[in-house]
């Protein structure tokens, strides 16, 4: 069996022309996942330019209201640039510059990855290329002014469905052309090895830090943790310092769209077969022949037909479980938070708070769940309003 | 086998994608083909997201997926085409079709139906065992590449590579490109140095110099873009424009010295 794997998923099923690529970025990355240096200098970047460690916030009007587990939300929204993913933005960046890269590519679906890419470029000197699905493009415009903004060319990417899945696709035929001087940052734990273990190991600062809040706040760790799962990165995060502890229960929440029972819909577990993509052996939505499916959610950082291999391996040992929450459903929580707590999460975040406020009634006081919000909302009012039947003009 | 493409001289190996513009189109392209010359056909079963290719290959996967092509389908053309033509042919995909069909499944039939190899360009040397011990086991040839990337890589490829070794020309996607730079001649002497098989280059090549030019630096030329751009502006016409041209090129091939 190859390298990366976790269980029978992962692996490296890429183009013989980034082969050494992935060997050269795995043979840095080993060197500089145990180097004291990195890793001091890493902890400052988190530290002093994304404001972590982030919030754990004990959510009392929602636990009162929904009259069961306390809950806490692990405030992701609260990093620089709005949401976990500069966590691994800042991570790749820093290995770039060291193995002496220039430029850096990514892909981008709600534009958040997109967004904390261009940031760390723009912060560490590197040129920086973004690629998004054109239908992404125009649901979140706002994200694409803000990468230009921030000085990275954004390319709207017209092949396939022109959403996320497109603009990996379009990222990896990017990094097959130019490889000498260009890292290409994979946003979520997904992708050809090394890159699950990369994202991964980037995005466990949340759960290190969680792990510890809790223990200072509540002497114990909690029941339940609950993060939303696309490609799966902040599920990831959030998960990985609680996977030995058996009384932690891990709840990833996919994208129903409109629901399992139809064809639009994101839930890749729930609804998708064992197939190999994107440099993966994982769980993915196709058809009978392999050929991917089109996807669908309200939110374009779900609108993905994979996950992550360690997500579905997770699944496969029954060690996570990943349940489907719908567009409706997550609509309701954006607005519940919102009003409640006066949170506005990102939509991709909604769906794991739709699912707390489905289990935190069925359970006891004394139980504790840590919902992640990976992200803030700013980002969708206007699609929200949309979806309500309102007109916006910004 | 496959080897059998090189037993008179330098090969020319034509890409097409099957069920671009349909299925009917794709048999009589393979026949024209044989006729003009080509020594292999390499014909592509559609995948929704190929990463390898560049737009124009890309397209035309979606023409074929469009018009409601399928494995099944493309197999039992194969059928009808090996009753009548018995030129090597291989299959040129992408490891979700393989593997979601039932790896062991897809190559049993791939045989059975007279089939002579299969390309999976997202499957490199790490993951092939897969997918090589079945069409070692059914007799099939499963191809492996090389790229300007692969330095100290091609020695170990060359020693497990079955049927021919095929050499990507240049950094990318498919797609034609003005000019080839990567020394060729290099990458193809490493391979001959580790073991005698031949090695055919693809990738960007898209007239008569240019694949001459390639073949003379190795044992063959692949062609895909070029022809598949052809099918695309002609349509269900396309069959005598695409033989004119593979004509031109295989007489480029042959005669590349």
């Amino acid at each position: 069996m190859s390298k990366g794997r976790f269980g029978i998923h992962g692996g490296q099923y890429i183009p013989e022309t980034l082969m050494n690529a992935v060997i050269e970025l795995e043979d840095a990355y080993n060197k500089y996942k145990k180097d004291p240096e990195f890793n001091e200098e890493l902890l400052d970047l988190y530290k002093n330019y994304a404001g972590r460690p982030s919030l754990l916030y004990y959510a009392k009007n929602m636990t009162e209201d929904l009259g069961g587990a306390k809950i806490y939300l692990k405030r992701e929204d609260l990093n620089h640039t709005g949401a976990h993913k500069i966590n691994n933005a800042l991570g790749q960046c820093l290995l770039a510059k060291k193995m002496g890269k220039t430029r850096v590519i990514a892909e981008t679906g709600a534009g958040q990855h997109g967004v904390a890419t261009a940031t760390v470029a723009a912060y560490m000197g590197l040129e920086c290329e973004i690629f998004m699905g054109k239908v992404d493009t125009k649901r979140q415009a706002l994200n694409v002014y803000r990468m230009k903004l921030l000085g990275a060319r954004v390319h709207p990417v017209t092949s396939g469905t022109a959403t996320l899945k497109d603009a990996v696709s379009e990222t990896m035929r990017e990094w097959t052309n130019r490889i000498d001087d260009t890292h290409y940052v994979l946003g979520s734990c997904m992708g050809p090895h090394p890159f699950p273990t990369i994202v991964r190991d980037f995005q466990s600062v949340i759960s290190r830090e969680t792990r510890q809040q809790i223990m200072e706040k509540e002497g114990r760790l909690p029941d339940a943790v609950i993060a939303c799962v696309g490609g799966g990165s902040n599920a990831i995060g959030s998960f990985y310092h609680f996977i030995d502890d058996s009384s932690v229960k891990l709840i990833g929440c996919e994208a129903a769209g409109r629901g399992i029972d139809t064809k639009e819909t994101a839930a890749t577990v729930n609804t998708g077969s064992l197939g190999i993509f994107h440099g993966m052996k994982s769980y993915f939505c196709q058809d009978k022949y392999g050929q991917i499916a089109p996807v669908y959610s309200i939110s374009a950082g779900l609108d993905y037909p994979g996950v992550g291999p360690e997500h579905a391996y997770l699944h496969d040992i029954g060690r996570a479980d990943y349940v489907p929450v719908t567009d409706d459903e997550a609509v309701n929580a954006f607005e519940y938070l919102s009003r409640t707590e006066g949170i506005i999460p990102a939509i991709e975040s909604a769906h794991a708070i739709a699912y707390a406020m489905k289990l935190a009634p069925a359970m006891d006081k004394d139980k504790i769940i840590v919902v992640t919000v990976s992200g803030r909302g700013d980002k969708d009012v206007a699609a929200i309003a949309r979806y309500r039947g309102e007109q916006i003009k910004e | 086998m496959v080897e059998k493409a090189f037993k008179n001289g330098k090969a020319f190996i034509p890409f097409i994608t099957s069920g671009d513009p349909s299925l009917d189109i794709t048999e009589q392209l393979v026949y024209a083909m044989a006729e003009a010359g080509a020594d292999l056909i390499e014909l592509g079963i559609p995948f929704s997201d190929p990463t390898a290719e560049g737009p124009v290959i890309q397209e035309a996967n979606i023409r074929a997926l469009s018009g409601g092509v399928t494995t099944d389908s493309i197999f039992d053309m194969v059928r009808r085409i090996r009753k009548n033509c018995d030129i090597p042919m291989v299959f040129m995909t992408y490891a979700n079709v393989v593997f979601h069909y039932g790896t062991e499944k897809f190559i049993k039939i791939a045989a059975e139906i007279g089939m002579n190899g299969l390309i999976l360009p997202d499957v490199p040397y790490e993951e092939k065992d897969e997918f090589q011990s079945v069409c070692r086991k059914y007799g099939i040839d499963f191809i492996s590449l090389i790229a300007p990337t692969s330095h100290d890589r091609i020695r170990m490829i060359a020693r497990e590579a079955d049927g021919f070794v095929y050499c990507v020309s240049s950094l990318g996607v498919t797609g034609t490109r003005s000019r080839i730079t990567t020394d060729i001649g290099a990458m193809v002497r490493l391979v001959k140095e580790t073991k005698d098989i031949p090695c055919a280059v693809g990738f960007g090549i898209s007239d008569p110099q240019s694949a001459g030019d390639m073949a003379s630096k190795s044992d063959g030329a692949i062609v895909g873009s070029a022809i598949v751009k052809l099918c695309a502006k002609y349509g269900k016409d396309c069959v005598p424009e695409v033989k004119k041209f593979v004509a031109e090129m295989a007489q480029a091939v042959h005669q590349a010295k």
